[in-house]
């Protein structure tokens, strides 16, 4: 394991499974099934769109190493802590974890520095147990049960394979800057996001 | 193809509501909230127009860095931890980075990135904190932030033009003109 590598996976196991509060749903009913309801469930879900694409821009910054992990690490836990968040929905559950899942990744994007592949696909396992405990709360809310849960996993994984790899081919080191740009506004927006949730505003 | 319009009024299904409420107006409060002060759009293109004039690294170090602490001091402003002298720091950052493209000076990365970052956070803590009421906190910051890079961005844009000679002394001429309303901002601030 590379230095820094340790405290990262440590990290990514409390960013995983901390911080108590309740779950929101955001309910979509696209009218042709479950399944396309559980798609539209990750595109309309900002607080779950984000973290997935600075993921897929971490993977692709990392190699196609980091990306072949992620891109599979990602949909699995996402589904994992989808159907334990609807069989336990009253349980506890993270405060603010998209504040934290933007404002660890954004600062990783932005720093750009080389992380293990295994750590890249510890991130990706913590976000997917995190945010799919959320998923699987809100889909269980609405109804959708597994099938929705799957379209929410399917669609984390066709937009992390899309990006990553598209990051993956950037050469230029121009394109690259403008990736790590990119993370810095995640981060600031997690970071914003984090004080909006500790000062209770949001 | 013509009847396709038509098509779409006919599969006009009910409104379904859910939980999300003030996405598309959080996000325009916070894009629009940057724009609409003279002084935070006037040092937020200095930033870009000095970082176009120290080329590499630079250029893409203090777009990287400045959100990133801005936001941090729209973190400490959300946690109620108070700033004294917010207005006049504002101020005097637009003299400062005014006069840093005016006079082309070019300090070590470091210093330059200290600078842009002393300031960043006047700038946050005064204009990431201003969530208007059933505004959606996310939208917010993701349009604050936006916005900001995007006029940092119109500042590197303009600062290309430092490759000809005449754009040398219009980009320096501007920063004159931003160190000249900094003064006036000042004055307001301090009267």
């Amino acid at each position: 394991m590379r230095p820094g590598a340790l405290p990262l996976a440590v990290l990514a196991a409390a960013w995983s499974g901390l911080w108590p509060a309740a779950a929101q749903a955001h309910l979509v009913n696209t009218g042709i099934g479950p399944v396309y309801d559980g798609i539209a469930h990750l595109f309309v879900s900002f607080e779950d769109l984000l973290p997935v694409v600075a993921l897929a821009l971490l993977s692709g910054l990392n190699g196609p190493a980091a990306g072949r992990r992620s891109i599979f690490t990602l949909p699995i836990a996402w589904l994992l802590g989808g159907l334990a968040g609807a069989q336990f929905p009253g349980a506890p559950l993270p405060v603010g974890p998209a504040a934290l899942s933007l404002l660890i990744l954004g600062v990783l994007v932005a720093a750009d520095r080389r992380l293990a592949p295994n750590v890249v696909a510890a991130l990706a396992l913590a976000l997917g147990r995190a945010h799919g405990w959320h998923s699987g709360v809100a889909t269980a809310a609405a109804g959708l049960q597994t099938a929705g849960l799957m379209g929410t996993a399917a669609a984390a994984f066709g937009l992390t394979v899309l990006l990553a790899a598209s990051v993956v081919g950037l050469t230029r080191p121009w394109t690259r800057i403008a990736v790590r740009v990119g993370g810095s506004w995640i981060a600031a927006s997690g970071l914003l996001l984090f004080g909006w949730t500790l000062s209770g505003r949001t | 193809m013509r009847a396709l319009p038509l098509l779409c009024l006919v599969a006009i299904e009910p409104a379904l509501a859910h939980e999300q409420q003030g996405q598309a107006a959080g996000f325009f409060s916070g894009l629009a909230h940057p724009v609409s002060g003279l002084d935070h759009v006037l040092a937020m293109v200095a930033v870009g127009l000095w970082g176009a004039q120290l080329g590499a690294p630079a250029i893409w170090v203090l777009p990287v860095a400045f959100p990133l602490v801005m936001a941090f001091g729209g973190f400490l402003g959300l946690l109620g931890v108070p700033l004294p002298g917010v207005e006049p720091g504002i101020a005097a950052s637009a003299i400062l980075l005014g006069a840093m493209v005016a006079t082309e000076a070019r300090p070590p990365l470091g210093r330059a990135a200290l600078l842009v970052a002393l300031f960043a956070v006047f700038h946050g803590h005064t204009h990431g904190t201003e969530l208007p009421a059933g505004h959606s906190g996310l939208f917010y910051s993701v349009g604050f932030v936006a916005a900001t890079g995007g006029l940092h961005a119109a500042g590197i844009a303009l600062g290309l033009a430092h490759r000809w000679r005449r754009g040398q002394i219009a980009i320096r001429a501007a920063g004159a003109a931003i160190g000249t309303a900094g003064v006036y901002f000042l004055w307001r601030a301090l009267t």
